[in-house]
């Protein structure tokens, strides 16, 4: 859902007040009556238990400032802190539960802060999963993220750095790559996890950079195509391989091949294709007291094949990151990244796709499972730009339930 | 009967043959168990008509286990889950569930057992605030530490691995007798070892020995963490050190995972013992997938501690 349709997602979350403040019924319990004990139903709290659905709130705040006045030309996602002094990174309401015996479905509804300083409010993913299709097979259908690499499919919550990746802002946009549609995935019979996914999703729309884009936007040049699907060739096409091994008791590596193949919206003949590996180790101590202590490495390279209908721009460029993450006290967690981002430079000198490289050093200290401070320094080298130093201070909360990590 | 099912599984055996990477074993039900304790009690339960695989190690923290995708695909092949249902595991388990697509072991079907059924649960908070710590909304998850949970566990196991293949059942009774008698014969030699210390103090990291201290008459009051989940802290050691020399209280019980330097400043300054335990078969030596070993070891390392300390 775009962005800008403030008015619907302002109603709808004001639907859900109206839905989780109803006295009574939700939040205060009623003395039971002595003849025909009851318990009050339980829409939602914040607990599993006795209730349909989860509900979690999570909020991110940034504090910092960049030797580069323009932040956001520098920081490439929106959840990343885009200005010096405060930034409301994220602010993130999640439901999720089972719908019936078939399905379970999970919505985040998130509060971003614009430029502007108002509060923008968009569904980030709604999505439904099935719960036990034969064959080993699942299908999830709605709006979410694409199943593509490790990070885009995270939330701002999971992130292990205040910021995204360059090589994600740039090849999956501000919000990384999500967008109406349906993935099926099998769990193949292998020994070893094995897991292979296709993702059909529409191509157009403010979260699809390096495809559809938003209809009437300009890219290098060319404004978008309208946004029409009149056959296969107009949709977005995501499979995926995904596989994982423990190397020991306490090592495991999980690793992936993804590709993306859609139109972008510089005319009928205008494809883009990305392509990428992630890689994922991590060890835990036997011995682990809350998780830790514990090392991880990731890393994950992009290549994306641009080619335009219509204008003279057709280029191919890539980006890469690898992290590690040391925890090594429990609660306290040090990161290092490096970001690279080349290629061809296009036809004009464009922020879009200068070379740009990114090193950042951090320090997370979880103070419980529901609230953290990080501390991250970034060093960024442009090709068009000068060099930047930018030193940001995170803190997250999160009230009410806190769903569970995947690997 | 026996023969049509013999011809049924030899069937079924070529048929998984068949299938690259499928598993050849011929055990009848496979059991996946959370954490090793519920392994080892299935284990006694199921004896060699069942193959059980453990999810967490025995020396880690159970809260936090890493939700592996190997896990996703041993839960995909698994008749049975068993899991505490007091939300122990529930920051690992439920990606892991969805992820295995095994109709199984949804909730409600009969191959998804909640350890917590028919036992009486303590702690159980009346009101969720997280501003004091991470309290288990369904109450204290720990509740094999009473060897009476255990037999109620081990009852309740017995009950569903017949509801799930009828054909072993006299089996299973069988060793549910086995394991009750040997319980019944433990509990009192437990009770015995304890008894002259009934009523004697003890304190812990976590509030994870209140079923255990219930049962052989122990008071466990005192932890060195502040609030459950929330690391020690200097002023709220410290209050843990005077209570401790006020009271008397000589034994301090620490888990694999938890911070025995801790537990070690504290008894410097109080002169009392570290005694290492666990809630889990395998997380001391000796006691690998064996309930009755593990609490052996728990209860002479206390025993003998609080003698140490009772002595003139």
């Amino acid at each position: 859902m775009s962005r800008r349709q403030r008015g619907p997602a302002v109603a709808g979350l004001f639907l859900f007040a109206t839905v989780f403040i109803q006295p009574g019924w939700t939040l205060a319990e009623e003395p039971e009556q002595p003849e025909e004990p009851r318990a009050p139903i339980q829409v939602a709290s914040g607990n599993a238990g006795k209730n349909y659905l989860k509900l979690s709130l999570n909020g991110l705040v940034a504090a910092g400032g960049s030797t580069e006045s323009d932040v956001t030309g520098l920081q490439l996602g929106s959840h990343d802190p885009s200005r010096r002094g405060f930034t409301l990174q994220n602010v993130e309401l999640v439901l999720d539960g089972a719908v019936d015996p078939y399905f379970t479905a999970q919505v985040n509804v998130v509060f971003v802060e614009s430029p502007g300083g108002e509060t923008e409010i968009e569904i980030e993913e709604l999505f439904a999963t099935t719960s036990s299709l034969p064959a080993n097979l699942q299908v999830r259908v709605g709006h979410f993220f694409t199943e593509f690499g490790r990070l885009n499919t995270q939330h701002p919550h999971s992130w292990d750095f205040v910021d995204q990746p360059l090589s994600h802002g740039r090849m999956f946009g501000s919000d990384n790559l999500r967008s109406s549609g349906a993935r099926v995935s099998w769990l193949m019979p292998t020994p070893f996890y094995s897991e292979l996914y296709l993702t059909i999703q529409n191509a157009f729309g403010e979260t699809l950079t390096s495809f559809g884009w938003a209809p009437g936007e300009e890219v290098f040049g060319a404004t978008m195509a309208s946004a029409s699907v009149d056959g296969g060739g107009d949709l977005l096409y995501v499979p995926r391989y995904a596989f994982s091994v423990d190397l020991t008791d306490n090592q495991t590596v999980l690793a992936g091949v993804s590709s993306a193949l859609g139109p972008n919206g510089t005319g009928p003949d205008g494809r883009t294709r990305l392509y990428g590996g992630d890689v994922f180790w991590k060890w835990k101590s036997p011995r682990a007291n809350q998780g830790f202590p514990f090392v991880k490495f990731q890393a994950e390279g992009l290549w994306r094949s641009y080619r335009a209908d219509g204008i003279p721009v057709s280029f191919e460029d890539w980006g890469a990151y690898g992290q590690l993450l040391w925890g090594f006290h429990r609660g306290w967690v040090a990161g290092a990244r490096y970001d690279r981002m080349g290629g061809d430079e296009g036809p004009m000198a464009d922020p879009f796709v200068e070379d740009r490289r990114r090193a950042s050093a951090n320090l997370s200290w979880f103070m419980t499972e529901y609230s953290k401070l990080r501390l991250q320094y970034n060093h960024d080298e442009r090709t068009d730009f000068d060099d930047a130093d930018s030193v940001w201070l995170q803190f997250e909360m999160i009230l009410g339930a806190h769903a569970a990590h995947k690997f | 009967m026996i023969h049509s099912r013999h011809k049924f599984r030899v069937a079924m055996l070529a048929l998984l043959a068949l299938v690259p990477g499928a598993s050849l074993t011929v055990a009848g039900l496979k059991v996946v168990a959370t954490t090793p304790d519920y392994a080892a009690l299935a284990q006694a339960i199921g004896g060699d008509e069942i193959s059980v695989k453990t999810l967490a190690k025995p020396a880690e923290d159970p809260h936090f286990v890493d939700a592996r995708p190997s896990h996703v695909v041993t839960l995909n092949r698994a008749d049975v889950l068993i899991e505490s249902g007091a939300d122990l595991e529930i920051g690992w388990l439920p990606p892991l569930i969805q992820g295995s697509r095994n109709r199984k072991v949804l909730p409600g079907e009969p191959g998804r057992f909640l350890g917590s059924g028919d036992v009486r649960l303590l702690d159980v908070p009346t009101e969720l605030d997280r501003s004091r710590g991470d309290v288990h909304a369904r109450g204290n998850p720990h509740f094999l530490m009473n060897p009476e949970n255990s037999g109620i566990v081990a009852r309740r196991l017995a009950e569903r691995f017949c509801e799930l293949d009828a054909d072993s059942c006299p089996v299973y009774r069988a060793n549910l007798t086995r394991f009750n008698e040997r319980l019944e014969q433990k509990i009192l030699a437990w009770t015995g070892r304890l008894a002259p210390h009934s009523g004697a103090k003890i304190v812990t990291y976590h509030n994870t020995w209140k079923y255990f201290a219930e049962r052989f008459d122990l008071r466990s009051e005192t932890f060195l963490e502040p609030k459950p989940g929330i690391p020690p802290s200097p002023p709220h050691l410290g209050k843990v050190i005077a209570k401790m020399k006020a009271e008397k209280i000589r034994v301090i019980l620490v888990e694999p995972f938890q911070s025995r330097k801790t537990a070690q400043t504290i008894a410097g300054h109080t002169g009392a013992s570290v005694v290492d335990v666990c809630q889990f078969p395998g997380g001391i030596k000796g006691t690998d997938d064996d309930y009755f070993a593990l609490i052996d070891a728990v209860v002479d390392a206390i025993a003998a501690a609080l003698d140490q300390a009772a002595a003139p």
